[in-house]
């Protein structure tokens, strides 16, 4: 956090410098099964963050030693393209994506039934194509979508929003300059049936009163984005009763 | 890359339908997938394009950064590509430093935008022996179906074509395009038996015993070249493979805006 409030981000009527309310989110787009080779694929537009999530497996746990007898890994990593931001960045993991990579991993393991698939790995790869605060953000509610298009069975699908604080106000869904100069950012991510937090993260300078205010407008815009979600994977797999009635896969698909 | 493991019946419909001269997809021999090619994709390079050859998917992008020139061209700016064959485009893909396939296909396309001479890097220099602009070609492979080569050119060059490099934002001066000479087109064909197929698919790759990457330019002159895999072309093969490659860049570069 930069935590320069000479920086005016919000105008005298309530408005960002993107046109938005502090409550308001950003255009978003969701998009599953984007990709051939992948078992599960999504895409995700969040304002300008461009990402794309690939899930493959569950297949032969890679570095071997990792295997679990009774159940299945999740492992995710994340990475971000080295022109998805404008200084370029050296290709290859960091610190910053190691870590980034692990809460996500995390995140996924709680959701998936991994004790389905043991001695197996779920491998999710989320590439950063364009970068404008809230990558990890995009990139777990993508990883999420794509392995719901996987087929693999989940508790629910995780939606995730950042939530901070810019010029003294709590707002939703910090765009890039509201990142840089604002007072706090917080990452988080949660089931909405339950109502349980599996990604949370924070920095910069929150009262108590100020973060249960952000925790509440993370939890209706995680809704929001669950919604979303859902209505990209209906969008994938819907099959209409018109179309090809010579096929008998679809069919029969229907009768099921 | 494309040396995975492929089931006998597959292989062997491959081979029955090249004997009889058709390919698995229908194609002709010399008949390319459709191309899709969406240029300035992201924002925040200073050129970019996304190319889908089929069902192979790749970005491209170009960042140009401040540095110093190397000590043998002081009055030249600096070209660099780089390829990731990332774990997302393919099972076969691993994280890690780039394999000896990435380093391939990355110098591939090098050559063949190096040695058309595409960019005037002459016109990269800020200042003799101290500043010039650094260009880095970022290759990434998205999605994975075979014939990367040609995919990742045309990524390459339209990124390129697109790039504006970026003065003012470092104090410099006005914005201006990347200064472009000529427009090369690489033309990639793979031997099966004794037939030559252009653009193949990841099917026709795992059979191939041959591969033929030739990059011409408007002239239909030859600035690269790039034999791969363990099989042996004729000398008939080579001249045809160029021949056909100077028709198909013709009609490839129309699709390069």
């Amino acid at each position: 956090m930069g935590g320069n409030s000479d920086v005016k981000l919000i105008d005298d009527n309530g408005i960002r410098i993107d046109g938005r309310t502090v409550e308001q989110l950003r255009n978003i787009k969701i998009e599953a099964g984007v990709l051939k080779n992948a078992d599960g694929s999504a895409y995700v537009e969040i304002g300008k963050n461009k990402v794309l999530a690939a899930v493959y497996g569950p297949r032969e746990c890679h570095p071997r030693h990792m295997q679990n007898p009774a159940k299945a890994i999740v492992q995710c990593k994340y990475n971000m393209i080295s022109f998805s931001v404008n200084d370029r960045k050296r290709p290859g993991p960091d610190r910053r994506s190691v870590e980034i990579s692990k809460i996500i991993s995390e995140a996924l393991e709680y959701v998936v039934f991994t004790e389905n698939y043991p001695r197996t790995s779920i491998d999710v790869f989320i590439e950063v194509l364009q970068a404008n605060a809230g990558t990890r953000c995009a990139g777990l509610t993508a990883a999420s979508v794509a392995l719901a298009d996987a087929g693999i069975p989940m508790k629910d699908l995780i939606p995730s929003i950042a939530v901070g604080k810019v010029n003294g106000q709590v707002v939703l869904d910090l765009n890039k300059e509201e990142d840089n100069f604002g007072q706090a950012d917080v990452p988080m991510a949660m089931i909405p049936r339950t109502g349980e937090v599996v990604l949370l993260q924070m920095d910069g300078h929150l009262t108590y009163e100020e973060f249960n205010r952000a925790l509440e407008m993370g939890t209706s815009a995680c809704q929001i984005i669950y919604d979303l979600q859902k209505d990209a994977l209906r969008r994938r797999y819907r099959v209409d009763a018109e179309e090809d009635p010579a096929e008998p896969e679809t069919e029969s698909s229907q009768e099921a | 890359m494309g040396r995975e493991i492929m089931s006998e019946i597959k292989r062997d419909h491959i081979h029955k339908l090249i004997s009889k001269g058709r390919r698995v997809d229908g194609r002709m021999w010399d008949e390319y997938r459709p191309i899709s090619i969406e240029t300035n994709y992201i924002e925040s390079a200073e050129g970019s394009a996304r190319v889908k050859l089929g069902n192979t998917d790749v970005l491209v992008g170009v960042k140009s950064v401040i540095g110093t020139p190397f000590a043998d061209t002081p009055n030249k700016g600096v070209l660099s590509t780089n390829a990731e064959l990332i774990p997302m485009g393919s099972p076969n893909f691993e994280a890690g430093p780039p394999d000896e396939n990435s380093i391939e296909l990355a110098r591939v396309v090098d050559r063949g935008i190096r040695e058309s001479q595409m960019i005037d890097l002459e016109k990269m220099c800020l200042e003799p022996g101290k500043e010039v602009w650094m260009n880095f070609v970022d290759i990434y492979v998205l999605d994975y179906d075979g014939n990367l080569f040609d995919a990742a050119f045309l990524g390459a060059v339209n990124a390129l074509k697109t790039a504006k490099v970026p003065m003012e934002a470092h104090g410099k001066g006005e914005d201006f395009m990347m200064p472009i000479r000529c427009m090369p087109i690489s033309c990639t064909a793979v031997q099966i038996e004794n037939s030559i197929l252009f653009d193949p698919s990841l099917d026709e790759e795992k059979v191939a015993s041959a591969r033929l990457t030739v990059t011409t330019d408007e002239n239909g002159d030859l600035r690269a070249m790039q034999k791969g895999l363990k099989g042996a072309l004729t000398i008939e093969q080579v001249k045809s493979v160029i021949e056909t490659a100077q028709r198909l860049g013709g009609d490839l570069r129309k699709l390069v805006g």
